[in-house]
């Protein structure tokens, strides 16, 4: 038998469901190969060694007794650890839940185990999920298969790098302002954000509530569209999911693997040309729009006058989101307790358990958004973002009146090395420039390897209306059928 | 001119129940600074007659059927708790000793 951490999810699927390997030797091969690379990657948090073998035997022994299994049966997968996981531990990243062990399952979960994948693990992220580089992780960065000294992106880096370094075919991430898209852009593998309330958030640790959207990455576009339609669709405890059948991506992906763009309008955005990436980046990305005029579709210039304000928008209203969400650490129900002598007062434990539990970026962030909400503040900033939040939706209302999608790099820059960004926090966030409207605006995103600059990854962002997700999978597609896939060097 | 000052962001980590070091109130007002002197771009945008946007799906009062589903026990609320007593979370005096009295 070939190797199968090199292969794609697909393939692993077709050998268990005919018997060829079985999903305790897939899962053993994947597990090997964690523990051959993953002290030079952190790619992983926690590795779920007995629970995943305990499920590959029962994948087995399904199969065995002539049981149907679905599309992605047998298959590993990497779960970034800010979804629960009843019994294993999850962190987010932080110290302040270091050691808890959840009582239950999230919904992405719950629904990856019925879909008969088997979970690896849990993967590093920027604590809480804010950052672009993992370099706010508690539990140290990441590192990218295609240059160790360079960051995987934020915050699922741990789930980009894992695939990139064949550590596991499948993986899931969460995008609040690109968290999917921009790790997946850096490590040359592709990450679909899905559109707002189309996953489930329940059991997702909340960072913005009205943004956080869990999603699938992979290494190629039938992956992440399986791996899409295994974890999407309403879910009844999650009251901002949406009561609508997930659409299908499975079938767009492999529509668009046939290589035909023709009669597909794709527009580009105005206001991300300019100084807004570096030029490596911008040279991808134009080559890819002519592989993508060559696949037959039409290209058009639009311009969304507002996508200008979309970062100072958006860091004022994930902050505001995150300074409330987090409240619910106070070391009371779950995770650290820090200083609780005897004498000291409720209030002085809690200040004392934030600030030893909580990173920097962290507290940054929850200060911004208690800034942000303060009276005297509060329709200066939070609300005038929440205006502008809604000029940011119309734009894109009237950009798809006239385009099908529309299409941008994923980042402004390709992977930067550890420490570039860290002492100054905004620059950081420019990493997020070309990825953050799609959130405030609710629909789909998926970034998708496009080519190289200076031998590292370069992702395209193709952007879709609301609950038209098929339609971002069918141009990704039909441009990875046209470039291929990018392999890193060998570790 | 700075937008925030070393005080507002001890006000701010007060308020944020942060107990945060001296060192610290230092390297975040500076940087809160920038941050801030950014985000406030969205203060160029002529959006007085725009209706907020808090949310991108149009659902409003959404209610599960009234029927009972299973839950967790106590004892697995309680397991990730720092303390915890007679199936409750125990935390540290809220009052003082002469204002409880």
């Amino acid at each position: 038998m070939t190797d199968v951490t090199a292969m794609t999810a697909t393939q692993i699927a077709g050998l268990v469901a005919t018997g060829a390997a079985s999903a305790v030797e897939v899962t053993q091969a994947h597990l090997d190969r964690i523990a051959a690379v993953d002290g030079r990657i952190n790619a992983f948090l926690h590795v779920d060694t007995e629970g995943a073998l305990a499920a590959a035997r029962d994948i087995d022994a399904r199969r065995a007794a002539g049981e149907e299994l679905g599309p992605l049966a047998g298959v590993p997968v990497a779960v970034k650890d800010v979804l629960t996981t009843k019994g294993v531990p999850t962190t987010v990243g932080s110290k302040i839940l270091e050691g808890w062990h959840p009582p239950y399952d999230s919904t992405i979960v719950e629904r990856l185990r019925a879909a008969g994948t088997v979970m690896l693990g849990k993967t590093n992220m920027d604590e809480f999920a804010m950052g672009s580089s993992t370099e706010y992780s508690a539990y140290g960065p990441s590192r990218n298969p295609w240059d160790t000294d360079r960051i995987p992106g934020g915050s699922g880096g741990g789930s980009a790098a894992a695939l990139a370094a064949y550590e596991a075919p499948l993986a899931i991430g969460s995008d609040t302002g690109g968290s999917i898209r921009q790790p997946g852009a850096v490590t040359g593998t592709v990450g679909a954000k899905p559109t707002y309330g189309g996953t489930s958030r329940y059991g997702l640790v909340a960072f913005s509530s009205s943004l956080d959207t869990p999603g699938p990455c992979a290494r190629t576009v039938l992956d992440a569209a399986l791996l899409h339609a295994a974890i999407g669709g309403h879910d009844p405890r999650d009251s901002t999911s949406i009561p609508a059948p997930v659409p299908d991506v499975v079938a767009a992906a492999k529509l668009g693997a046939t290589g035909d763009l023709s009669g597909v309008r794709l527009g580009i955005v105005t206001e991300f040309g300019g100084e807004g990436a570096e030029p490596g980046v911008t040279a991808a990305f134009n080559e890819a729009v002519a592989t993508l005029t060559k696949l037959g579709a039409e290209i058009v210039e639009v311009s969304c006058p507002h996508f200008r304000y979309a970062l100072p928008a958006y860091y004022l209203i994930a902050p505001s989101e995150c300074s409330s969400n987090l409240a619910r650490f106070d070391g009371v129900r779950f995770g650290l307790r820090v200083g609780d002598d005897g004498n000291r007062s409720l209030e002085e434990v809690m200040s004392l358990t934030r600030e030893v539990g909580f990173g920097p970026e962290v507290k940054r962030r929850i200060m911004l958004g208690t800034y942000a909400l303060s009276s005297g503040y509060y329709d200066a900033y939070y609300g005038q973002a929440q205006k502008v939040r809604t000029l940011i939706t119309r734009d894109f209302t009237a950009a798809f009146e006239r385009v099908d999608a529309l299409i941008s790099p994923t980042t402004p820059f390709v992977a930067f090395p550890l420490g570039a960004r860290t002492s100054d926090p905004y620059q950081m966030y420019l990493a997020d420039l070309f990825t953050i409207p799609t959130n405030l605006y609710g629909g789909p995103g998926i970034s998708v390897p496009c080519g190289l600059s200076d031998g590292l990854p370069v992702g395209l962002q193709v952007m879709a209306p609301t609950l038209a997700d098929d339609r971002m999978y069918r141009v990704a597609a039909a441009l990875e059928s046209a470039v291929g896939t990018f392999t890193p060097p060998a570790l | 001119m700075a937008a925030i000052s070393r005080e507002e962001v001890a006000h701010l980590a007060r308020l944020s129940r942060l107990a945060v070091t001296e060192e610290e109130l230092g390297t975040f007002a500076g940087q809160l600074d920038v941050i801030l002197q950014a985000v406030a771009q969205v203060g160029e945008v002529a959006a007085a007659d725009i209706p907020p946007t808090s949310h991108s799906v149009p659902l409003t009062n959404v209610l599960r059927e009234d029927v009972v589903t299973p839950c967790l026990t106590p004892e697995e609320a309680l397991s990730g708790a720092p303390d915890a007593e007679e199936q409750r979370f125990r935390v540290p005096r809220i009052l003082d000793e002469d204002v409880a009295s």
